[in-house]
């Protein structure tokens, strides 16, 4: 969407700004913080063995790491591929063109109803909507999913799109919205009631549409995993099956898939396994009597390309949405997803969205992090991700260039940049590379930094919850110097 | 061929049980330089009683980090550079801090990315040690608890546990002193909300963190937090003061000096 | 540069291609388990994933099966005709052994809906095989046998040959050369359909099976 007037669009309240509103709703952050805890410790039950973990995942990240290396080659493998199994393949650069694209197919096939598996790409493309403004009702059918539409929400949560909802919350919107149900506090009977609506929406589709978790080139195969079975129906009962996913979802041979596939759901919800791991590689062949006779891959850039272009931050791309991160994010955990106000929450959000949608529109979120590298650590394919958002706060200010195009190597790279932060950094810098400088500046800080009054710029913020910090009469230069501790280095 | 950018946190490797060295580099940190300088002392004090002649360099300043992780890079180099100079000898560098140590080990080498420093950078981060590590693994210090009894609880900070590995040797530690109950915490792990300028660009939210970080420790009835991290301290610590809780934030290099060596 | 880039898929390669290389990394070792008793591991996995396992053998499988369905009060057991259980239980039928109501998977889905999505209680499957480390079937279903007779039924019956068994994916997926040539949907099942998005509570069957039945044909003599 391009604003008018030339003015930059507008993104809404930073996340600074946003967060107070989830942190003062304590139903919210009881939701968050039981649910986190839990997925905690059931992801660290399943990996018991530090060496075992430390193997994996460098199998894993080796894995995404070199089909990234090879991603031209491995997309084109993976066109041909599926291509010579019967599967449609189409490129798109934005998610627009992968709107247009998937429109276009439903269309073709004349299809009004379309059941959807639980995808994080048709969120980024805001598919729903889009076939909605056409004429054509797509229904979600993961749980999570239909419950946050029907809700008329956003995903909270990458892989449970409905955490922030409790039990109560979900009977009442049932109640309301499910013709013929009474309110009910029994999980079994929500499920069942959902099962009832949805079973109907399955046997009606004209079209499924699915995500993908893994694409693998060597075969031509889809793999997409799942608990519900609502991916399996969604593939397998309607006529026709749409897969939308990233160009960066591809590996390259079905050996990739099972050290993968022990990190994913480990990682995620703490399973050794998901209930299905559905590996599709054509659509209905000669005499099968069930599975869509149309399959398509819609293969979306949406930005990617450009991550590509920087190889420290192409990074990025070896992830594989299992959502430990924000699983693990002690931000994440206090503000839950919709503080972000993307389709991407918690720490990979806040490396994502500046990519794929400039740093505009991301905002203040690189620095919404203390870097405590909790997330790097249990992210199964290693990225870095405290260091790419030290990346990405340096492009914000000091943007650097893609050789070949002379853009910002990160779109609205530059927008954070300010001259008095330089100019404070510069005076840093000429304090504390100068030893005697140094000294003289940090003993009038000794002296007199303690005048400084609360209410100044940034003491103002830091006074809110503490103390004043209490500079001490003597520095530990002073002091090293009395004790005898500046002696020299003996030769 | 491999790549080098696979290292999530270039954690620390298990450092190889290095000789015991004669004598050590002291960086005291900018934070304990000015606000806090007992509890370098401290630190340079154990060190002296634990053998080993201790030099504190006076061109020292800073590690960098504020400037790197606010995204001025190249300030960070240039403060960086500075202290590879200050610091010329090849024996190890002790500091009584797990994020500046962090900053040196771990990022360094990247930060020195194509400049003609590097070499020396990464020689410089193999020096680096983090304090109380460095008196378990390296010195193999035992101690000698002098003090009344008393309940600690234990705040490790996040890049001492996730950069550094220091993992139970601060612990260790403590358990040496008989008069000291040390009981954990049930948000260990978790970080205290600091993050540098996070605490004042993101303050809602670090107020939320430290507050829930107080909570726990208040939790195990212990009225002394013990860290080896003078920012996290600063955080926690202010805080206390500020809800007037009354629990004791201390660096545990003043603390074990103080039990021990009588301050 | 050549010509300018007509379409999507030649501009993002386009991009790919002039992006600055990189060198790929080998992958390093990685060695997945292996279970001295595999068939202990398996149990434990699957039974952990909420499936029933019921040991039977080749020659009382049948009859095993009948009691079981006849015990839930199972009303219309879908088969699969053309494979060996469901021709099996074809013919035991005709012969007049007490089974429910035999519903044939024997035409197209696009025929059979009703029956599929409203009608039946169970379906009955046989299995490639299954993987120990996580107690997983493995289906590769064929024209015989459909792939919804695995998920549409509210209750699915597994048949499951205990020499089928193996430590792990990677193993089977080396060992038996599946990258050489898969079908059209190869399925991993580990237990019956379930969700925990309404407050990380357990229900199962959201949309398919409610309950799964792994009946473990053992090896004579044991
Ligand atoms: S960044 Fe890592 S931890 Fe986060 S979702 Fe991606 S793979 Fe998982």
């Amino acid at each position: 969407m391009v604003a008018d007037g030339g003015m930059p669009p507008d993104h809404g309240p930073r996340f600074a700004e946003r967060a107070p509103d989830a942190l003062n709703n304590p139903q919210l952050r009881r939701n968050f913080r039981r649910a986190m805890d839990g997925l905690m410790a059931k992801r660290a039950a399943q990996f018991p063995d530090p060496a075992y973990w430390a193997e994996l995942r460098e199998r894993g990240a080796a894995v995404k790491a070199r089909a990234l290396s090879r991603l031209p080659d491995l997309l084109e493998r993976l066109e041909s591929r599926l291509t010579a199994n019967g599967v449609q393949v189409h490129w798109a650069e934005t998610t627009e063109e992968a709107n247009a694209i998937v429109l276009g197919i439903l269309q073709q096939a004349g299809a009004r109803t379309v059941i959807k598996g639980k995808s994080m790409v048709s969120e980024e493309m805001h598919l729903n909507a889009h076939l909605e403004r056409h004429g054509i009702e797509a229904v979600e059918s993961d749980l999570g999913e239909y419950i946050i539409q029907l809700a008329g929400e956003t995903p909270s949560h990458i892989v449970m799109p409905c955490i922030h909802k409790n039990k109560d919350e979900i009977s009442d919107l049932f109640a309301e919205k499910i013709p013929g149900l009474e309110r009910t506090g029994d999980v079994d009977e929500l499920t069942a009631a959902a099962r009832r609506v949805l079973r109907e929406r399955f046997a009606n589709a004209d079209a499924g549409i699915s995500g993908v978790n893994f694409a693998v080139a060597e075969t031509g195969t889809l793999v997409l995993i799942e608990n519900e079975g609502n991916g399996r129906l969604s593939t397998t009962l309607p006529p026709l099956h749409i897969a939308v996913t990233g160009i960066e979802k591809v590996v390259e041979t079905l050996d990739d898939i099972p050290p993968l596939l022990a990190l994913l759901p480990r990682s995620a919800t703490g399973q050794p396994i998901t209930t299905y791991v559905n590996m599709i590689s054509s659509p209905r062949k000669a005499g099968e009597k069930d599975g869509p006779t149309a399959v398509h891959l819609v293969l979306l850039d949406g930005g990617r390309s450009r991550v590509y272009q920087d190889v420290e931050l192409a990074d990025t791309l070896r992830c594989i949405r299992c959502a430990a991160c924000m699983n693990h994010c002690p931000v994440y955990t206090r503000v839950g997803g919709h503080t972000y106000n993307a389709i991407y929450p918690g720490p990979i959000g806040k490396i994502l969205t500046p990519q794929l949608q400039g740093l505009d529109a991301a905002g203040d979120q690189p620095h919404a992090s203390t870097l405590c590298n909790a997330c790097a650590e249990v992210c199964p394919v290693k990225i870095p991700i405290p260091d790419l958002l030290v990346r990405l706060r340096r492009e914000a200010v000091r943007p650097t260039e893609t050789p070949a195009t002379h853009l910002p190597v990160v779109k609205d790279g530059g927008a954070e940049r300010s001259w008095t932060e330089s100019l404070v950094w510069a005076g840093w810098r000429l304090v504390y590379t100068r030893p005697l400088l140094y000294r003289m500046v940090t003993r009038a800080l000794a002296w007199g930094g303690n005048w400084v009054p609360a209410n100044a710029p940034l003491m103002r913020d830091w006074t809110k919850a503490r103390a004043k910090p209490r500079f001490k009469p003597r520095t530990l230069h002073d002091l090293a110097r009395e004790r005898g501790y500046l002696n020299e280095v003996p030769k | 061929m491999t790549i080098t950018n696979l290292a999530a946190t270039n954690t620390a490797a298990a450092a190889t049980p290095a000789a015991r060295p004669d004598t050590v580099y002291f960086f005291g940190t900018c934070l304990v330089d000015m606000l806090y300088p007992e509890a370098g002392l401290a630190g340079m004090d154990l060190l002296r009683h634990a053998g080993v002649r201790v030099v504190f360099p006076e061109g020292q300043s800073c590690c960098g980090q504020p400037a790197r992780n606010s995204g001025y890079v190249e300030e960070a180099r240039e403060v960086a550079r500075a202290q590879l100079d200050a610091f010329p000898g090849d024996i190890p560098i002790v500091v009584p801090s797990g994020s500046c140590a962090g900053m040196m080990k771990t990022h360094y080498a990247h930060l020195f990315e194509g400049d003609p420093d590097q070499p020396r950078a990464i020689a410089f981060a193999a020096r680096i040690h983090e304090l109380t590590a460095f008196l378990v693994n390296v010195l193999g210090v035992t101690l000698a608890d002098k003090g009344a009894p008393v309940t600690v609880t234990w705040h490790p900070s996040c890049h001492s546990l996730r950069e550094m590995g220091v993992g139970d040797e601060p612990k260790a530690l403590l358990r040496q002193l008989a008069n000291v109950t040390l009981v954990e915490n049930s948000r260990e792990r978790e970080c205290c909300g600091f993050g540098g300028t996070f605490a004042v660009r993101q303050t809602a939210v670090s107020t939320a963190m430290v507050s829930d970080k107080l909570a726990s420790v208040r939790e195990t009835g212990a009225g002394t937090l013990l860290s080896g991290d003078c920012g996290c301290l600063m955080n926690i610590g202010g805080h206390a003061e500020k809800v007037a809780d009354g629990t004791r934030c201390r660096h545990i290099a003043e603390f074990l000096m103080e039990r021990c060596h009588g301050g | 540069m050549s010509a300018p880039p007509n379409t999507a898929r030649d501009a993002i390669l386009g991009r790919l291609k002039a992006a600055p290389g990189r060198p790929g990394p080998d992958l390093p070792p990685w060695t997945p388990p292996t279970y001295a008793d595999k068939l202990a591991r398996f149990r434990q996995m699957a039974e952990a994933n909420h499936a029933e396992i019921h040991d039977v053998t080749a020659a009382n499988w049948l009859e095993r099966l009948a009691t079981i369905l006849n015990n839930r009060g199972v009303g219309r057991l879908m088969v699969a005709p053309g494979t060996p259980r469901g021709d099996a239980l074809l013919r035991a039928a005709a012969q007049g052994v007490p089974l429910p109501t035999l519903v044939p998977y024997d035409q197209s889905v696009e025929v059979l809906k009703d029956a599929l999505v409203h009608q039946v209680d169970a379906g009955l499957t046989g299995t490639r095989g299954a993987i120990a480390e996580t107690g997983t079937l493995i289906l590769w279903p064929t024209a015989q046998e459909p792939r919804l007779l695995s998920l549409l039924p509210p209750l699915h019956i597994a048949v499951l040959e205990e020499d089928t068994l193996h430590d792990t994916l990677a193993a089977v997926v080396r060992d038996q050369g599946w990258a050489a040539g898969m079908p059209t949907n190869a399925l991993l099942i580990s237990g019956p359909s379930k969700t925990s998005d309404i407050e990380q509570t357990l229900a199962y069957g959201v949309h398919g099976p409610k309950e799964l039945i792994i009946l473990l044909v053992r090896k004579e003599g044991e």
